[in-house]
């Protein structure tokens, strides 16, 4: 049977390897008197894939429904009684899927709810713009048509037309309510004037018994426009929710200690300050904390991008992000109030969002050139046609043409379709943009700042250096024993093989065990008895014989040097910033083949030497992902973090890339200028018609038809110039 | 040409229908999960394999 098989059966999808279960009590929420659980399953692609997850799940005592969200990968799960919710989750990797318990997802919702009211706003303007042009094509057409019928047919118009505009309408006047009462002119501003004075042109002249009418302009040009915010608000969730799932791999619970001793699982978001937290060996800290009891060391390569785990004793503050190491310690979470650390990053934060916000889009600029330009030439329009001695309905019927065949259709697509291209060919590579207008800055960053542990490097240290293989084989036997960073390299070097018996970690020290029989030690040049050495080295010795050295290095991705010198083709500069010791930077950024490089950056001066930069005219990108980067990664032009990086680093940036390689950089910059290139076409298409159609629409010679013709014409060509930023190949492809 | 009214009268009706139809529709989560539905039709079944 197919359940036999882990993970997809049809193969469409590689069997996830299960790792151990995270507790997934915290993420439990009551729904109508039972409990439920989210979570994102990954691997799961075909109905055979459904049914074994769904079939398993739902066998389970107690479980009511189980439904696998194909589209979105996620997983619900409604429960009565007692079932213990890591149940759930082991059924689920048991069977060769990934599985994490998904936990707030209130944001979600809400775009979810405004994207199905543009959905509704679009489907009503589409069927109005559907009917308007049924009514419209007889008029037409009709030519012996009786006047009676026609006026019929243009009230029918009005009657489909004017309450559709209202409501489909309703984001676009918001929006541009809201843009003049900060006294700045957006695209919508255009658009709800184009479509207010096309109904009520249309509305008088079927009034009075004219014929020139537009009923079709405002729907159309709704539902056009609505089509890119639609599409948009989607891609948008989309990327959310995709990082969101990034966020979910790695987000855990942490376990509090109830007053009376007992231990419980919670959520990050509700650990409280004050309360007292049991940090196993291995576990990442979710709040900052200052530890209470215990002796372990902890690995702040996040924190503060130190490969070197530092020794962590009561007393201590631990931040956010840090893995403890060694021994389990009893940690107090502290209020944010006394979290220095924080406040200042939290402060770098704020200053960072408000440069950005104060960026001006090329669409808000392109709109400030327009407006003005457009509408002046409609009042001068409608001066000249009063001084050649036309009637005063006339130049006004001549001025409201000019405003509605400069039609801002193509205009207001021409930016939103090609972010949503551009976003929608990120995020099959895998990355997830934040906003629209970080694609318009990372198209126009000239300076690339890269972060060094983990985002440059693999943020893991591997063994250099010749050892012979008996020792190496030795000493892994303890070294598998122990989390940490050195420890494991060891492991991966070795390979699988017995473990040490008696063995016991001392924290800040090592691991001292019997290996075949002897007694063996495996830590720092004190602990193993050498006078003098190398602080990133261990040391391994039998008891009494010569010890024998390991040296460890961050080792640099493997296609970090490619992908450097692609970005200095590009016309780039690069520097290296780190937060880690000078000997380790600077081998790091000669391997690289970086030439400026920062060593024991702080927080703080890593948001110095970014504003130092900017100040200096140069727009940086900065990318990184450890809690001391946020600060830069806020304050900069643009920036990039790995799926791996902490929440505020994520947070603070433009984009957040997934996978192990970094060559995705190279394609988010191509694509970003690509599509700078395609919005820059796009306008310059839509002021050249605007160009040509203007001294048409001053002449008066503009018709309905000729204006819904146009309408739909330049939207059209708009689209399709967008729609080839879809078809740029991946840089990988097309170099080798 | 009264005929034509009756027939404005029904076209306009029979967009509204269509337009709530697709509301209904989206309300009702029809377009939540295309893919899983896709699958579900091939899988759906009250025995178990």
């Amino acid at each position: 049977m197919s359940a036999l098989t882990a993970g997809c059966p049809s193969g469409l999808a590689p069997p996830e390897t299960p790792g151990p279960t995270q507790d997934p009590s915290a993420f439990v929420t009551d729904f109508k008197g039972k409990h439920a659980l989210d979570i994102v399953v990954r691997g799961a692609s075909c109905a055979g894939c459904m049914s074994k997850i769904e079939g398993a799940v739902g066998r389970l005592p107690g479980v009511d429904v189980a439904r696998l969200n194909l589209s979105t990968g996620r997983l619900r799960v409604e429960w009565g009684g007692g079932l213990d919710a890591r149940r759930i989750l082991e059924a689920v990797t048991s069977l060769g899927y990934g599985a994490s318990a998904l936990g707030g997802g209130d944001r979600q919702g809400d775009g979810r709810a405004a994207e199905r009211q543009l959905l509704v706003a679009m489907a009503v303007a589409g069927i109005a713009a559907g009917g308007v042009m049924l009514c419209s094509d007889a008029i037409w057409y009709g030519q012996d048509m009786t006047d009676e019928t026609r006026t019929l047919l243009h009230w029918v118009s009005a009657l489909i037309s004017a309450p559709a505009s209202a409501f489909a309408g309703l984001p676009f006047f918001k929006s541009a309510v809201a843009s003049i009462r900060h006294r700045r002119l957006n695209m919508d501003v255009p658009i709800s004037l184009a479509v207010i004075l096309s109904l009520g042109l249309s509305l008088y002249q079927v009034s009075v018994g004219g014929q020139q009418t537009y009923f079709d302009a405002p729907v159309m040009l709704l539902f056009l426009l609505l089509i890119g915010r639609f599409l948009d608000a989607r891609l948008r969730r989309q990327a959310y929710a995709s990082a969101n799932a990034l966020a979910a791999m790695q987000s855990g619970t942490a376990t509090r200690l109830k007053p009376d001793g007992a231990a419980e699982a919670v959520n990050a978001h509700n650990i409280r300050p004050g309360d007292f937290l049991m940090v196993a060996a291995g576990e990442r800290l979710l709040v900052d904390a200052e530890i209470v009891e215990g002796r372990s060391e902890a690995d702040l390569r996040l924190v503060t991008g130190e490969v070197e785990p530092v020794p962590a004793g009561a007393g201590q503050m631990l931040y956010a992000g840090s893995v403890n190491l060694v021994a389990p310690l009893k940690v107090r979470a502290s209020a944010p109030a006394d979290r220095s650390l924080m406040a200042e990053i939290g402060r770098m934060l704020e200053a960072g969002e408000q440069r950005k916000s104060s960026y001006r889009k090329i669409a808000d600029k392109a709109a400030e050139i327009y407006v003005p330009l457009v509408h002046g030439v409609a009042a001068l329009g409608f001066v000249g046609w009063l001084l050649l001695g036309a009637s005063l309905s006339q130049a006004a019927f001549v001025a409201v043409t000019v405003l509605i065949i400069t039609c801002p259709c193509a205009m207001g697509l021409a930016a939103p379709l090609v972010q949503v291209v551009a976003a929608g060919r990120l995020f099959r590579e895998g990355a997830y943009l934040s906003s629209g207008d970080a694609l318009e800055r990372l198209a126009t960053v000239d300076h690339v700042v890269f972060d060094k542990t983990g985002t440059l490097t693999l943020g893991e240290p591997v063994l250099t250096g010749d050892c012979s293989r008996e020792d190496l084989q030795a000493a892994a036997q303890l070294a598998r024993a122990s989390r940490h960073p050195f420890s494991r390299a060891i492991v991966k070097a070795a390979g699988p093989g017995p473990l040490a018996v008696n063995i016991k970690e001392l924290p800040g020290k090592g691991v001292v065990g019997q290996v075949d029989g002897r007694l063996a030690r495996l830590g720092n040049a004190d602990f193993v008895g050498v006078k003098g050495a190398h602080r990133s080295s261990i040391w391994f010795a039998f008891d009494g014989e010569v010890p024998a050295r390991f040296d460890f290095d961050d080792q640099i991705r493997p296609d970090a040097r490619q992908v450097i010198s692609d970005l200095r083709s590009m016309g780039l500069s690069v520097e290296l910033l780190s937060g880690d010791g000078a000997d380790r930077v600077q081998r790091a950024a000669e391997s690289a083949g970086i030439e400026t490089w920062t060593a024991n950056a702080t927080p703080q001066s890593k948001a110095q030497r970014l504003e130092t930069l900017q100040h200096a005219g140069r727009k940086v990108l900065m990318i990184g992902d450890g809690l001391n980067d946020a600060g830069a990664l806020a304050g900069a032009h643009a920036s990039l973090s790995p799926g791996g990086a902490l929440d505020v680093a994520r947070l603070a940036s433009d984009c957040v890339y997934s996978g192990e390689s970094l060559s995705v950089i190279v394609d988010i910059l191509r694509i970003a200028r690509k599509a700078r290139d395609r919005m820059r076409e796009n306008f310059a298409f839509a002021m050249l018609y605007n160009a040509v159609t203007i001294p048409v629409a001053l002449l008066g010679a503009v018709t309905p038809l000729i204006a819904a013709a146009a309408m739909a014409g330049s939207s059209v060509i708009v689209t399709l110039n967008a729609m080839r930023l879809s078809r740029i190949a991946p840089a990988r492809g097309a170099r080798r | 040409m009264t005929v034509l009214l009756y027939m404005l009268l029904a076209a306009v009706m029979l967009a509204c229908a269509g337009l709530a139809a697709f509301v209904w529709a989206l309300r009702s989560g029809q377009f939540d999960d295309p893919k899983g539905d896709a699958a579900r039709i091939l899988t759906d079944q009250e025995e178990p394999l």
